[in-house]
């Protein structure tokens, strides 16, 4: 037996480690995502005072803090049994568009695209965003710096800040828009509608255009046939703010839809002794371990997950690159995990047309950014971050500190699902003990697909995931070690 | 300057928003790439511990370490760094204080694992499992790293020059960090590159220095937006936190909590807090109103604070 460690020391809420078991014909046994680290925020949320929490667990994770920022926020609505001013939710909802470009932008261009714009077999040197800039062209690199920071800005005005936000308060805002504000968001945002643009019609041209990389796609290592879970309207379109949760199974069918306060009659978490990360599952259908397929109760969420619970989207140009999706990929739902990236391309554009449909609203600069907090209970508060569905759940005592804390988070939804991808990607790509840098590049496309939380930001100045696999055999001695740029000898 | 200068980064418990923080200077970051090697930046580049032990001591000229130290790899990687590099700066709160994952000093491994792995309302787990270090499969064994009892920060880890705490660090903050090290201008080892004001320097809110007759929440006020949160009533970290965000959550309705760490002539910021509360409240009855001490005075600073840590009864 050997073993194949990927450890890769990146961030997701803590560190991520891939260990790749090979049988004697070097053939892949199994394959496990172990998350090594556990902060342990469930435990001293516990006794915080519950206008903190959305504060608090903004620490959860810098790279999408506004997400955690209103799920807190919202369960603390649920909690205090108040309603914020339709003001309120527009300005939350807008800063949440602000937060949705900025992580779109950052996972297309700094982490998962370079994979398609330089290509997957690429020297890795070239295989990061500098190479994407090489290939595109400076004045492009420049335009996607600018639109990060775009979103940045747009969740500092509103948030107050770019990085941990503080302004969402049981039953709406802490700070009203001025017209001054707005205009400067509405020129970002109108900016950003054809930054998406550009967007899409780069993915376009380089992955569409080329057969080799929509078969890619559509191969059998990157597809996984799991259920789906999302938010969504009143009307079954795609929200990243508000709304019911909605679950459909490997043919598409919705299988459930629920509020947010029903969450621990869908969900439940199971707990293995090898990672920190517990695996969810759908409740009805139970813990089957890690398969896939309409017996097993996983499911997965993020942007593939949304489109494909979703019954289209609520603004015109992200409808059509939608439409325009399900055609290309062969119908609902789409169970190609690579397709991840396409979809967060079409999220780009809803955020984006969102985001100006708000700004533009007369009612978002209005004062009326606060309604008055009930009696302390207990509240659910669900949105959908980047990554997928999050939920705070809080239970308040009669002070409103926080007796109970219960999160789950997006990435861990996923975790059963990347495991499986990265075996899947594992046993289909590596055969008979051979190992080398451009089939570990394709085993880790498997995993980037979901945009894990990986070390966003820093991909930025350098852009290639470290990447070290040891290969040990049975005695555990250590035989070769393969890293970036070839094998070498120990 | 006719070598490049040689920067490391590294993170520990952490949350990813200091290298956000980096980022968010957007174009600078290329003049700052274009005077600077990075020789080690575990979440981007292709360079492993063996290559930084490899490295003759004093070798980084500059090492920002972000997070607080929870793991014993943690702690080994905060020796091993100091020893490599010229300079260590604690980059960031959880660094510099222990930040809000020091709130874990609350409790203890074992009490965490009970919320986490037992008591939350979604896990199901009859037959109560918990992470091991080291856990035998069928196909071989896998391991994971164990975590400490007790957060602690840089300092009480290894010797550490510089400070520049935030969560995460303000960006003017750090460019003027590296312009200093470019310039060979740093300050005195020690020092805090931050300014040497507090909070309420820099805040546009008026203080009338009213006497403190009740405690009150956020929520349960309407904010005039002008006036200072004390003299509302409402708790805010101010006086006892260290300048250098320009007051960026007062300037958006939201009293200070704390982040920057303890201001200057502070050692416990928490205590400091609670004096200054109590030289302007009208009775002692009314510091009782301020409920959750703990993560209210210490939300950031637990860690580093002369509390350390609760001692969790077995």
């Amino acid at each position: 037996m050997k073993e194949i460690v990927i450890n890769p020391a990146t961030r997701l809420e803590g560190h991520g480690k891939i260990t790749i078991l090979l049988n004697d014909e070097g053939n892949v046994e199994n394959a496990y995502l172990q998350i090594p680290e556990l902060r342990g925020f469930e435990r001293f949320c516990e006794g915080r005072r519950a206008e903190d929490l959305p504060i608090i667990t903004t620490r959860i994770c810098g790279v999408c803090p506004v997400a955690h920022h209103m799920a807190g926020a919202k369960a603390c609505d649920a909690a205090f049994n108040v309603e914020p001013t339709e003001t309120a939710k527009k300005l939350r909802e807008l800063e949440y568009c602000g937060y949705f470009i900025y992580d779109h932008i950052l996972h297309f261009y700094f982490l998962g695209g370079p994979d398609f714009v330089v290509g997957p077999d690429a020297p890795p040197a070239k295989r990061n965003v500098l190479g994407v800039i090489e290939k595109v062209g400076l004045e492009i690199g420049k335009e996607v710096i600018k639109h990060r920071a775009y979103g940045q800005r747009i969740t500092a005005i509103i948030g107050g800040r770019a990085t941990h936000p503080v302004t969402a308060l049981p039953g709406g805002m802490a700070k009203a828009l001025s017209e001054e504000e707005r205009q400067e968001i509405e020129k970002m945002v109108r900016s950003c509608v054809e930054f998406a643009k550009f967007s899409l019609k780069l993915f376009d041209d380089i992955v569409l255009k080329n057969m080799d990389y929509v078969n890619l796609i559509k191969s059998e290592p990157y597809t996984l046939r799991t259920y789906y879970m999302g938010t969504v309207d009143k009307t079954n379109k795609v929200n990243f703010y508000d709304g019911d949760v909605r679950v459909v199974d490997t043919q598409g069918n919705e299988f459930v839809k629920f509020a947010p306060s029903e969450y621990l009659d869908v969900i439940e978490e199971h707990v293995e002794p090898w990672t920190y990360v517990k695996l969810p599952y759908l409740k009805e259908l139970g813990w089957k371990g890690l398969v896939d397929g309409q017996e097993s109760g996983i499911y997965r969420v993020g942007p593939l997950g949304r489109l494909n619970v979703a019954d289209g989207m609520a603004t015109p140009l992200a409808q059509t690159e939608y439409e325009r999706m399900y055609k290309t990929l062969g119908g609902k739902p789409v169970h190609a995990t690579l397709a991840f990236h396409w979809a967060r391309l079409i999220e780009l554009m809803y955020a984006a047309e969102r985001a100006l449909e708000l700004v533009t609203d007369p009612g978002i600069t209005r004062k009326d950014i606060r309604n008055k907090p009930g009696k302390p209970g207990e509240g659910v508060g669900i949105v959908e971050a980047a990554r997928g569905t999050l939920i705070h759940h809080y239970i308040l005592d009669e002070k409103a500190l926080a007796k109970k804390v219960n999160l789950v988070v997006a990435t861990t939804h996923n975790a059963p699902g990347i495991c499986m991808s990265i075996r899947n990607a594992a046993k289909g790509l590596i055969h008979n003990g051979n190992v080398n840098d451009g089939l570990l590049n394709k085993v880790e496309m498997a995993f980037r697909a979901y945009d894990p939380c990986f070390a966003c930001a820093t991909h930025f100045a350098i852009g290639e995931m470290p990447l070290e696999v040891e290969i040990y055999n049975h005695e555990k001695r250590l035989l070769e070690k393969v890293r970036r740029g070839g094998i070498q000898d120990e | 300057m006719s070598e490049k200068l040689k920067f490391a980064f590294y993170w520990a418990a952490s949350c990813g928003g200091c290298e956000i923080a980096v980022l968010d200077i957007n174009e600078k970051i290329l003049d700052v790439v274009a005077k600077v090697d990075i020789v080690f930046w575990p979440v981007a580049m292709d360079f492993k511990y063996k290559d930084v032990e490899a490295m003759p001591d004093k070798y980084i000229d500059v090492c920002f370490f972000n997070g607080a130290i929870r793991t014993e790899e943690q702690e080994y990687m905060a020796k091993l760094l100091r020893q490599k590099a010229k300079y260590l700066v604690a980059f960031g709160s959880c660094a510099c204080d222990g930040g809000v994952v020091g709130l874990g000093n609350l409790w203890n491994r074992e009490t965490i694992f009970e919320r986490v792995y037992f008591e939350t309302p979604s896990t199901k787990n009859p037959e109560l499992v918990t992470p091991k270090t080291s856990f035998t499969i069928k196909e071989g064994k896998l391991e994971l790293p164990e975590f400490y009892d007790t957060v602690k920060t840089l300092a009480q880890t290894v010797d550490v020059d510089y400070f520049l705490s935030g969560c995460p660090p303000p960006v003017p903050l750090i460019l003027q960090a590296v312009e200093a090290i470019f310039e060979n201008k740093l300050p005195p080892k020690g020092s805090v590159l931050m300014p040497n004001k507090s909070i309420c320097d820099e805040c546009p809110r008026e203080k009338k220095d009213k006497k403190l007759t009740e405690i009150k929440r956020i929520y349960e006020i309407e904010d005039d937006e002008k006036t200072c949160f004390w003299d509302q009533g409402v708790v805010c970290m101010g006086p006892a936190t260290r300048a250098g965000c320009d007051a960026q959550c007062p300037n958006a309705n939201m009293p200070c909590t704390g982040c920057n760490g303890p201001g200057p002539r502070v050692t416990d910021q928490g205590a400091a807090i609670v004096s200054a509360l109590a030289s302007i409240a009208t009775d002692p009855t009314v510091i009782n109103q301020a409920v959750d001490p703990m993560g209210t005075f210490y939300k950031y600073s637990l860690a580093h604070s002369i509390l350390r840590r609760k001692v969790v009864k077995k």
